[in-house]
């Protein structure tokens, strides 16, 4: 016997059964195809408005700070950003298509480059697929256009998250990731990320910056 | 990791006159009972969430075959593999053998429970392949060559004092000769060791918090962003997870993680969540070409269908023993395997056998605290006291205990030689302690006065001379 079927059958015996089959098994295959909600927390019922207060809200509370800006300021408020933090006025960004709206030739001094990190860089500046107003969360998912690597080597994080893409508790990321990828079917990695890396692994105390950003900006673009 | 939990009395007695250690221990009740406490009241659908998630974990539970299988499909279709091991040495076996083929020479792993489980690091380390601590817990007490003290805080047990000691000793060789005093150069110093170590690891191997069955995704929880680094640098991605790991859907997932962050350290979501599918796709610019999954059972499936079935909800949050006096008291080591506090005193007994771990269910003053914070709602106090029955039946109880129990017994199912025996006893009792309301000494009871004394009766007589004195009796 394989060491698979050894496996499967102890759970059986255990279970006192054989292998689900009819009515049993269809039920099963239906709560995975419907994938029913559970208990949502009410704390996102509202408007858009509401939810971008509340990402917003949660997004510093997490020790990230946010920015709400319009698209033709993006590119300033990213040079501001890093001179306030004595960075170089440097950053890798991310392939993403849709950093390609903001005009950012109007900043001649921000030296760009795409595609992935390098040791020497400081700061990264990525898309997200979403920002979950519940928790202040970010959704970044892996492909052409997005590194995991930004969201995890530089110490800087700089996203660039549009007010459309506010959504409400975690359950409407899954909405827009089955709508992108469809049914049942996932990118190869989906970071949902809240605030900068972090430890309490001496003492209880928090600290910023264990493997991850030590800094989060997040810069929530209104539409 | 060899058990000790055989020593359990005696790693106990070690642990209350350790100072460091106490020191430590203090810190607990500030920190994680009271964050949770926040985060609790922060969310007024908490409890609710507790009910569905014990739910969920029940029904996952009872139609496993079915989840795993799913779960498997999944992985596979998209160019994933999975293994199947039934027990840890199987799973050193199977994870040796990807690592050689990939000619590994270093691994970086993020915190596992499960690798701790089956000795993964030490059987790594014998076969010429460094295994490489990622989280920071995790990577002091491989560098002390110490067992975690604590599920999420591997190193909770330690002073920033030792850590700096530590760093001191192992860094200086890496050319850092400072020894460190403030905590944010440590984390920053462990830091940039770190990262040499992630970009030159072959393979990478981290747990899982979940497994969906419905996408195939492994769920992944940290702090530090570790296990993300663990399984987007290599070229090899190992999961190593047991079998009760597995759920249903991303919405049950939402649910669980809900209670988890919320429950471990009362964050509102843990800073990176991450979902893992399969190995790189072939536009990615990052991620391991390989992804394997090691499925283990390792005496769980045991469990199913008893009466203990409910300790394979568990989610390792935590939280159990945050809030137990008796963890606070002597720390996790104390208990002598992976998993100290209420669930190790549950779990260790089914992993390791009872006559191994028979004593921890014993290290339970069974106040409750433990069940009345569980997010999966584990009857753990409940439980323990089975393991205490079967401890009993299977005449592992010491003489002495076992003997006055008889007699207890005896008495108690006699009612009028009870009451004689506690009327005489009690007297005898006032008679000696009188004057002073408490004995400093008693015989057959040296073990409870060597360190605290024991109240003398209160006048009046026994419970039941005073109820039936004030009518209470209606025989
Ligand atoms: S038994 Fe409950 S409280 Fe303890 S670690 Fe498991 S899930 Fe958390």
């Amino acid at each position: 016997m394989t060491a698979r079927a050894q496996m499967l059958d102890a759970i059986r015996r255990a279970s006192k059964r054989g292998p689900l089959a009819g009515e049993a098994r269809t039920a099963l295959e239906d709560r995975l195809r419907q994938h029913r909600t559970n208990i949502v927390p009410e704390r996102t019922a509202g408007s858009q408005e509401d939810r971008i207060r509340q990402f917003e809200r949660w997004a510093t509370f997490n020790q990230a700070s946010v920015a709400c800006i319009s698209a033709k300021e993006v590119p300033a408020a990213v040079t501001d950003y890093l001179a306030a933090n004595n960075l170089p006025a440097r950053a890798v960004m991310a392939p993403d298509s849709a950093l390609d709206r903001y005009d950012w030739t109007s900043r001649g001094m921000l030296e760009l480059r795409r595609g992935l990190p390098q040791d020497a860089d400081r700061v990264a500046i990525t898309g997200a697929l979403a920002g979950v107003a519940e928790t202040g969360t970010l959704v970044f998912v892996s492909g052409p256009e997005h590194p995991t690597s930004l969201n995890l080597l530089p110490e800087t994080h700089i996203v660039i998250l549009r007010e459309r893409d506010v959504v409400g508790p975690l359950e409407d990321v899954f909405a827009r990731l089955r709508a992108r990828y469809g049914e049942g079917a996932m990118p190869r990695t989906v970071n949902t990320v809240t605030g900068p890396s972090r430890t309490g692994d001496i003492e209880q105390q928090l600290e910023l910056g264990a493997h991850g950003p030590r800094r989060m900006h997040i810069l929530l673009v209104g539409d | 990791m060899q058990s000790t939990a055989h020593a359990f009395k005696d790693n106990a007695r070690h642990a209350l006159a350790d100072g460091n250690l106490q020191q430590s221990l203090a810190m607990l009740k500030v920190g994680f009972s009271e964050r949770r406490r926040q985060a609790v009241e922060r969310l007024p659908e908490f409890e609710a969430l507790r009910d569905r998630a014990r739910d969920i974990k029940d029904h996952a539970l009872a139609n496993l075959d079915f989840y795993l299988e799913a779960f498997e499909a999944r992985v596979t279709a998209l160019g994933g593999q999975v293994h199947w091991a039934p027990d840890a040495a199987d799973a050193r076996r199977i994870i040796l053998d990807i690592c050689r083929r990939a000619g590994a020479k270093t691994v970086t792993k993020s915190k596992s429970m499960i690798a701790e489980e089956v000795a993964l690091n030490e059987h790594l380390e014998a076969n010429g392949i460094e295994p490489v601590e990622t989280d920071l817990g995790e990577y002091i007490i491989q560098l002390r060559h110490e067992p975690p003290s604590h599920i999420i805080a591997p190193a909770v047990h330690l002073t920033k004092d030792q850590v700096a000691d530590t760093f001191f000793e192992h860094h200086r060789k890496l050319g850092f000769n400072r020894r460190l005093t403030e905590r944010n150069d440590l984390v920053a110093e462990a830091r940039q060791v770190l990262r040499r170590r992630f970009q030159e690891a072959d393979v990478g191997i981290t747990g899982a918090n979940f497994l969906i069955a419905e996408t195939g995704s492994s769920v992944l929880v940290t702090n530090e962003g570790n296990a993300d680094l663990t399984n987007t640098l290599p070229r090899v991605h190992v999961v190593i997870a047991s079998i009760e790991k597995v759920i249903p859907t991303l919405e049950d997932a939402a649910t669980l993680l809900r209670v988890l962050a919320r429950s471990a350290t009362g964050q509102e979501w843990s800073s990176y969540t991450t979902f893992n599918t399969g190995p790189r796709r072939a536009d990615d610019p990052d991620g391991p070409v390989e992804y394997h999954v090691v499925l283990l059972d390792n005496g769980r499936s045991n469990v199913l269908g008893t009466e203990m079935q409910a300790m394979l909800r568990c989610i390792r949050c935590g939280a159990c023993m945050n809030h137990c006096p008796v963890y606070g008291a002597i720390g996790g080591h104390a208990y002598g395997w992976v998993y100290p506090g209420p669930i190790g005193a549950v779990l260790t007994p089914q992993l390791v056998g009872v006559e191994e771990a028979g004593n921890l269910p014993n290290a339970s003053t069974f106040c409750g605290r433990c069940e009345s914070v569980c997010p999966v709602r584990i009857p753990l106090p409940g439980l323990m006291r089975h393991w205490r029955e079967r401890e009993f039946e299977r005449r592992l109880t010491p003489a002495a205990v076992r003997q006055g129990l008889a007699l207890w017994a005896f008495l108690a199912r006699r009612p009028w030689l009870y009451r004689l025996a506690t009327g005489l006893a009690n007297r005898m009792l006032a008679l000696l302690g009188r004057g002073e309301g408490r004995y400093r000494w008693l015989p057959l009871a040296g073990a409870w006065t060597r360190y605290r004394d024991f109240p003398a009766p209160q006048p009046g007589g026994t419970f039941h001379a005073q109820w039936r004195a004030r009518g209470g009796a209606r025989q």
